[in-house]
């Protein structure tokens, strides 16, 4: 919902802050997702990471989510689907060039990364060309996997 | 300016230790000269001569000549074939790289195709909305943004391989540049846009319309500060505006072009706006020059293309310094010795 969305970037510190914490607890889970087969897990927990980020961030489920190295803000809502920051069609009134009602999800991006910590330094890593098979898939679980079996 | 080592036209100059292109721009930006790059309008035809026609509109004005691909999101000639012509008579273009209509796999194709054809220089962009063009109906593409594009971009060019790691034997030597519009919300944050298109591969940047000079030296010096001038080109866009009522039209009605009210009253004081609009043009030229850390402007006179050669030539800013133009090196070996 946008006006949640506008909210979350509002709060940017603390869903930044909220998110390290509930990352640790997935990471600590990891033996159970590999008891259940991250397979089975897979969908369940892409339909509730759905609903939760779906109301927070308007997040369209890309798969590989960058929200915390983007002020909260979710990239994937720019209808050029920037995620390396704003195009150069910015309104005056910091709105959309394509969609002139909504504001642009870097100014947004930028206003959220300035709240938290460390934030700028984030927003400044290029981020790759997203793989668009993973589009509907849990970034979580993603994450999750990518933390426990690429560190020994 | 003539080098020592000038190519039958529309073959590649030798590349030089440390460059990355066989191109004469990369050579301008590297000997610090001022550059000068304009923008050429793809004609809404099929025939190659209404494309040399609009170069030669530039002839010893410009160092490279920029090829928009679908500007504004309208549809005219593809800028892989104008850039095409364009190389083989000898001129030097920048190929526009949009992401909007093409994905990945096309994208890359073109980089290899377009340096195949001797395109020595690419500038990748984000591209505008399809609501701005006329096919408001097509569906914007975005597989890729300007930053994205970069990164692979370069990886073909440093590494040899697709972005899919498939390897490829020949890399495309070229000159890789962004664009970036320094007048633009987060208007603070812009200068570390640029940084990060930097690290991304650019190294040259041409910016959008700058007519607000405080601004832009607010944005060069913290381009300063982020510790990147030493690595990329920095090219200035201007232009001349036409009148006092379409310099306020572009700025209510075209997203990203920022232009200050002193800059309205000028035009809107003057008996001859046009004349007016050039004369402005000159000075904002001639004041970019004198900000540290600019490499040269990128002159942007849609419609208005024969004033980019007054516009330069009264501004001063090439000091004598003859661009390569088809024409040129027709002149006797004592002409030569004597430029």
């Amino acid at each position: 919902m946008y006006a949640v969305r506008l909210w979350s970037v509002r709060h940017a510190r603390g869903l930044s802050r909220f998110y390290t914490w509930f990352e640790q607890l997935l990471v600590w889970k990891t033996p159970l997702y590999r008891w259940l087969g991250y397979s089975r897990i897979e969908r369940p927990t892409a339909a509730v990471e759905r609903v939760v980020k779906g109301f927070l961030f308007d997040c369209r489920m890309c798969g590989q989510c960058v929200l915390s190295s983007t002020g909260m803000s979710c990239p994937m809502n720019c209808p050029k689907q920037l995620r390396n920051g704003p195009c150069g069609g910015v309104r005056a009134n910091g709105n959309c060039e394509v969609k002139p009602e909504m504001r642009c999800v870097w100014v947004e991006g930028f206003r959220g990364a300035e709240r938290i910590p460390g934030g700028l330094e984030k927003i400044r890593v290029v981020q790759p060309a997203v793989d668009r098979r993973l589009e509907g898939s849990s970034a979580w679980l993603r994450v999750v996997r990518e933390k426990t079996e690429t560190t020994p | 300016m003539i080098f020592e080592d000038e190519p039958v036209p529309g073959y590649p100059l030798p590349i030089l230790p440390g460059h990355t292109s066989p191109g004469r721009l990369e050579r301008v930006l590297r000997t610090a000269a001022f550059a000068v790059t304009t923008e050429l309008a793809p004609p809404d035809s099929a025939d190659p001569a209404d494309v040399l026609k609009r170069a030669r509109i530039f002839d010893g004005y410009v160092d490279a000549i920029n090829a928009t691909d679908g500007s504004g999101a309208n549809c005219h000639m593809s800028s892989l074939a104008v850039c095409a012509l364009l190389t083989r008579v000898g001129y030097a273009p920048v190929m526009q790289i949009s992401c909007r209509d093409k994905n990945r796999i096309a994208i890359q194709g073109d980089i290899l195709g377009g340096a195949a054809m001797g395109v020595c220089n690419m500038l990748c962009l984000t591209g505008d909305g399809v609501q701005a063009g006329d096919h408001p109906q097509a569906k914007p593409v975005f597989d890729l943004d300007a930053m994205s594009l970069l990164n692979i971009a370069r990886t073909l060019r440093d590494e040899h391989h697709f972005q899919s790691g498939r390897k490829i034997t020949y890399a495309p030597r070229v000159l890789l540049g962004a664009a970036e519009n320094p007048n633009a919300l987060p208007v603070e944050h812009r200068a570390l846009r640029l940084a990060k298109k930097v690290e991304a591969g650019a190294q040259f940047i041409q910016t959008q319309y700058c007519y607000d000079m405080p601004l832009l030296r607010t944005f060069m010096r913290a381009v300063e500060d982020l510790g990147v001038l030493d690595k990329v080109s920095i090219l200035i866009g201007v232009g001349p505006l036409r009148s006092a009522k379409a310099a306020e039209w572009m700025r209510t009605n075209v997203p990203g072009i920022h232009i200050p009210d002193a800059v309205i009253a000028r035009m809107a004081g003057a008996t001859n706006q046009a004349t007016e609009g050039r004369n402005l043009c000159v000075d904002l030229v001639q004041e970019i020059k004198t900000i540290k850390g600019v490499s040269g402007v990128h002159v942007m006179a849609y419609r208005q293309e024969e004033s980019v050669a007054e516009v330069i030539d009264r501004s001063g800013v090439l000091a004598g310094r003859p661009p390569w133009h088809p024409d040129r090196d027709q002149q006797t070996p004592a002409d030569r010795k004597a430029s």
